[in-house]
């Protein structure tokens, strides 16, 4: 880790993707038109469980203006065996998610899909196909899905993991166990064990751009995708897995990304716009409704969780004990090992069991949602901490102060950790003004910690030196949260010259290496270590060419703030070479220059934060109003410090409508009663007060300038810290979110 | 059921951000839709169908409506100023100019409708206290920033065209 004073990493440019957004000129997912372009509209199931007996699309494929109707038929089998499983994505299961097969699986399940010259043509031609389902019984809760005579919703489907595993049919695609110790031995030596259920209700990402996708098939077999994404690799690749095509028979281009949080890290219409295009010989273009974002899109994950956590009376943790059962949706995947992993992280422990278990439900299968699994586990988790401070007569951040992780602890899911500040984060948090400030009637204070371990993964970089001595950084990374300029900052500091002579671009599939989608909190940690690497190759060349220009060793060749300097006897003869000037010369001494680098990132360097929430509760109406909020978090270091602050605000924000109002509300048919913004509602400016941030920076030795993934962390502690202030402010402990008024005024009247 | 489109399109003329446009149009076209499909004014965002999130929002005789909510037809005649007539000759609106400065957005998405919600307020009320501006803006949704970047924005701009 480099100490000298850093020039360009730190500050705060304005944005290079900025005044196209201001504008109104940035291209979106939906901007997009070409010639002859179709609109692709989907028929979706009314049923959340059903068999599909017949589509009959006769009727649909003969109105004018249908130039393409296609089902399940028109897909390739969903792949099975070798291949077919990558990761957590099971292409099987994606493949049936994106149009399905034998069984809808979900009110909003994709059934069939038509292409026609206008929207409101494709709107009819849903009307005209004829679908005969075998509607059965919904299963839309935990409690159900578990039950012995649950309705099951993959016959085939049989419980993997560890024994004793559910046998036969079954809705428990994975039952899990990790720890260590002996936690009846920690138990029994602890002065107070505190045991508590919580519950999640499901959640959207709430993104205010809905999916989008324009297509277009080539007659050689390929196909090109125009499409709001958080990865233009990732699109490739699953459309290739869902239909039996070769990745590079496919181009992705990524647009402007209108918000993802997770959300966009699947694919849905893509495919299906590529089917019709083929069909159709048209391209195709698909644009969801905010309806079909809420119930065919992944939300995350409802929850249960039960905790059990021991103690000394001086607050040392004995032993810690979690049950996690996390709905994944149709199929399997829910994101309960990132809650198992990060839910007892945050704190030093010798005896430790987590179970959790992947449960299918027929809600629409779950996606990534920031800091996948890890909110609902640290509501649990904190929530036990918090009554176990108050049972010990403790301080809240006392008792963290106590358990808090340090360098060289073993994590709960069994790494060491490397430096960090989580403790630095409790330090500032006792040490802020808000955390002493006085409180009025009907209000309460709470704090929470969170943890995130964030993602290092796969990333290309391209720099290019244009002959102006500008520069272009080409990455793969769609731009969701201001990676673009993170990029630039990087490459500035390494070239020597200002953020504004570099223009970050984000490419398409063929003119960047692979990258790994925008996710994980990885972009700026993993992409911003190939930019790094990247310049460093241009450095390299640039010095190369200033000692051929000087006949003088390269070793007599230093870089410094953006110039070659001649050293060692010969810097006398010598005047320091600008970047402008060498690239100036570039064709006299060999040529463009041009640096690349393509890695797997390691050590990304886990993310630590602690929260500050007041709130008042209004008694009459049940009402919860946050007063005051202040996030505290390591970030390792702010390689642009508005970014951060806006990452640790804008999650402290999610947050909080998670805690406060938003939820998937289902009928007894499984249908959704709330698939609108008008019914689902997420925070506006007049629900929130200020956001104060406080920047804890002890830097990841694995990142050149000492990266932390950022984006995650800060919407982990906000459930919790939610309900511990309103405790405080009602007496009331919320163990089931969202703390919405008919909940507070029910359990006031209690 | 209908199984033929509905026939019957009609000439609207309405003046966006200063210039004439006339398109043939269903009596059901949005304004929206017209904006984005008809004019080729892609910066107005529809982000709900509902009127809830103001992604969508324009001004009509300069009053901010939710051209999502609005039939094309229904403002036929009108003066119309989306996103894209708010710079004047390469100058960014002082608006504009504030929301990239103070870090106002992050995707950008909702960007377009809080410019227009904020230029109103800000002609309505050129010093406004904190609690308007967040009333001011409660018709209008960000994912992203939290606010805070947004707050920042208006203050700036507030200060920037009292200058």
């Amino acid at each position: 880790m480099s100490e000298k004073k850093l020039k360009y990493v730190g500050t705060r440019p304005i944005r290079h993707d900025g005044v196209d957004k201001v504008l109104g000129k940035a291209n979106f997912g939906a901007d997009l038109n070409l010639p002859g372009m179709l609109h692709g509209k989907i028929l979706r199931s009314p049923h959340a469980h059903a068999k599909i007996i017949s589509i009959n699309t006769a009727k649909a494929e003969a109105l004018d203006g249908v130039l393409a109707v296609i089902t399940g038929d028109d897909f390739p089998p969903p792949p099975s065996g070798k291949g077919s499983v990558e990761g957590p994505q099971d292409f099987g299961d994606m493949a049936r998610n994106v149009m399905a097969r034998e069984k809808a699986l979900y009110t909003g399940h994709a059934i069939a899909a038509v292409a026609a010259t206008t929207t409101r043509i494709a709107e009819i031609a849903l009307k005209a196909i004829e679908v005969e389902y075998e509607v059965l019984e919904p299963v839309m809760t935990l409690e159900r899905a578990l039950a012995p005579d649950a309705p099951i919703l993959h016959e085939e489907m049989r419980a993997k993991g560890e024994e004793p595993l559910p046998e036969g049919p079954t809705n428990v695609a994975t039952r899990t166990v990790m720890g260590f110790g002996d936690v009846d031995e920690g138990f029994s030596s602890a002065d107070v064990v505190v045991e508590r259920e919580f519950t999640t209700e499901t959640v959207h990402q709430g993104y205010i751009e809905p999916h989008a996708v324009v297509a277009r098939s080539i007659s050689d077999g390929r196909a090109e995708v125009y499409c709001c994404t958080q990865g233009q690799f990732m699109v490739r690749k699953y459309c290739s897995k869902v239909l039996d095509m070769d990745p590079t028979q496919i181009k992705v281009t990524a647009s402007e990304i209108g918000g993802g949080f997770g959300g966009k890290t699947v694919v849905y219409a893509e495919p299906v716009s590529i089917v019709l295009a083929r069909k159709s010989g048209r391209p195709v273009k698909i644009v969801m409704s905010r309806e079909e974002v809420f119930i065919a899109t992944g939300p995350t994950s409802g929850s249960h969780i039960r905790v059990k956590i021991g103690v000394k009376n001086d607050g040392t943790i004995t032993a810690a004990d979690a049950t996690l059962n996390y709905e994944a949706g149709a199929f399997k995947g829910s994101p309960v090992m990132a809650g198992m992993m990060t839910i007892f992280s945050p704190y030093r422990m010798d005896h430790v069991r987590i179970e959790g278990f992947d449960v299918v439900v027929n809600k629409p299968k779950v996606a990534a949602y920031r800091a996948p699994g890890a909110p609902m586990a640290a509501f649990a988790t904190e929530g036990v901490m918090d009554e176990l401070a108050s049972q010990l007569g403790m301080d809240p951040v006392d008792l963290r102060l106590v358990n808090a992780v340090k360098e060289g602890d073993t994590a709960a899911y069994g790494p060491k950790f490397k430096v960090h500040g989580f403790i630095d984060t409790l330090q500032a948090v006792k040490n802020h003004p808000h955390y002493k400030a006085p409180l009025g009637p009907n209000q309460g204070r709470g704090i929470a910690c969170g943890f995130w371990f964030n993602a290092g993964m796969q990333s290309s970089a391209n720099v290019i030196l244009n002959e102006d001595g500008n520069a272009t950084v080409v990455t793969g990374n769609p731009d969701i949260g201001g990676s673009r300029t993170s990029m630039a900052l990087m490459a500035a500091e390494e070239l020597g010259i200002p953020v504004d002579k570099i223009r970050p671009v984000v490419a398409d599939t063929e003119s960047v290496g692979y990258s790994d989608l925008t996710g994980g909190s990885r972009v700026t940690f993993a992409t911003g270590m190939a930019v790094v690497e990247a310049a460093k190759d241009v450095v390299r060349q640039l010095r190369e060419r200033a000692a051929q220009t000087w006949d003088v060793s390269v070793d007599d060749v230093e870089w410094r703030d953006g110039h070659a300097v001649a050293m060692n006897g010969h810097a006398d003869d010598h005047e320091p070479l600008s970047v402008a000037a060498l690239a100036g010369s570039a064709a006299k001494t060999g040529g463009p220059i041009s640096g690349r680098a393509s890695l797997n990132a390691r050590g990304p360097g886990p993310g630590f934060a602690t929260h500050i929430c007041d709130v008042e509760v209004d008694k009459e109406t049940g009402r919860v109003s946050v007063l005051r909020y202040t996030a505290v978090q390591d970030v390792g270091r702010a390689i642009h410090p508005s970014y951060v602050e806006g990452q640790m605000q804008g999650g402290a924000v999610q947050g909080i409508g998670w805690a406060l109002n938003e939820a998937y509300m289902y009928d007894e048919k499984g249908k959704l009663q709330n698939p609108s913004f008008l019914d689902y509602r997420m925070p506006v400016a007049s629900d929130m007060p200020m956001i104060d941030t406080v920047i804890v920076e002890v830097p990841n030795p694995t990142h050149p300038y000492g990266v932390r993934g950022v984006g995650e962390t800060p919407i982990v502690p906000p459930l919790p810290a939610v309900a511990h202030a309103v405790n405080q402010a009602t007496g009331v402990r919320f163990r089931s979110l969202p703390i919405s008024p008919p909940r507070v005024l029910a359990a006031l009247d209690d | 059921m209908s199984t033929k489109p509905v026939e019957g399109l009609q000439a609207i003329s309405v003046t966006v951000n200063g210039e004439d446009y006339t398109a043939l149009a269903e009596p059901r076209m949005l304004l929206s839709d017209f904006l984005r499909h008809e004019c080729g004014l892609t910066g107005t965002h529809v982000g709900c169908e509902q009127g809830v999130c103001g992604a969508c929002t324009v001004r009509v005789d300069g009053a901010i409506v939710r051209s999502c909510l609005t039939f094309a037809i229904s403002v036929a005649g009108s003066k119309i100023d989306t996103v894209e007539g708010m710079a004047k000759a390469n100058e960014l609106h002082p608006v504009q100019a504030a929301f990239q400065e103070e870090h106002g957005l992050q995707c950008g998405f909702c960007t377009p409708g809080f410019l227009l919600t904020v230029q109103d307020l800000l002609e309505k009320i050129p010093s406004p206290t904190d609690q308007e501006i967040r009333e001011h803006l409660s018709g209008n949704v960000c994912r992203c920033t939290g606010y805070q970047g947004i707050m920042a924005a208006v203050r700036s701009a507030a200060q920037k065209m009292q200058t």
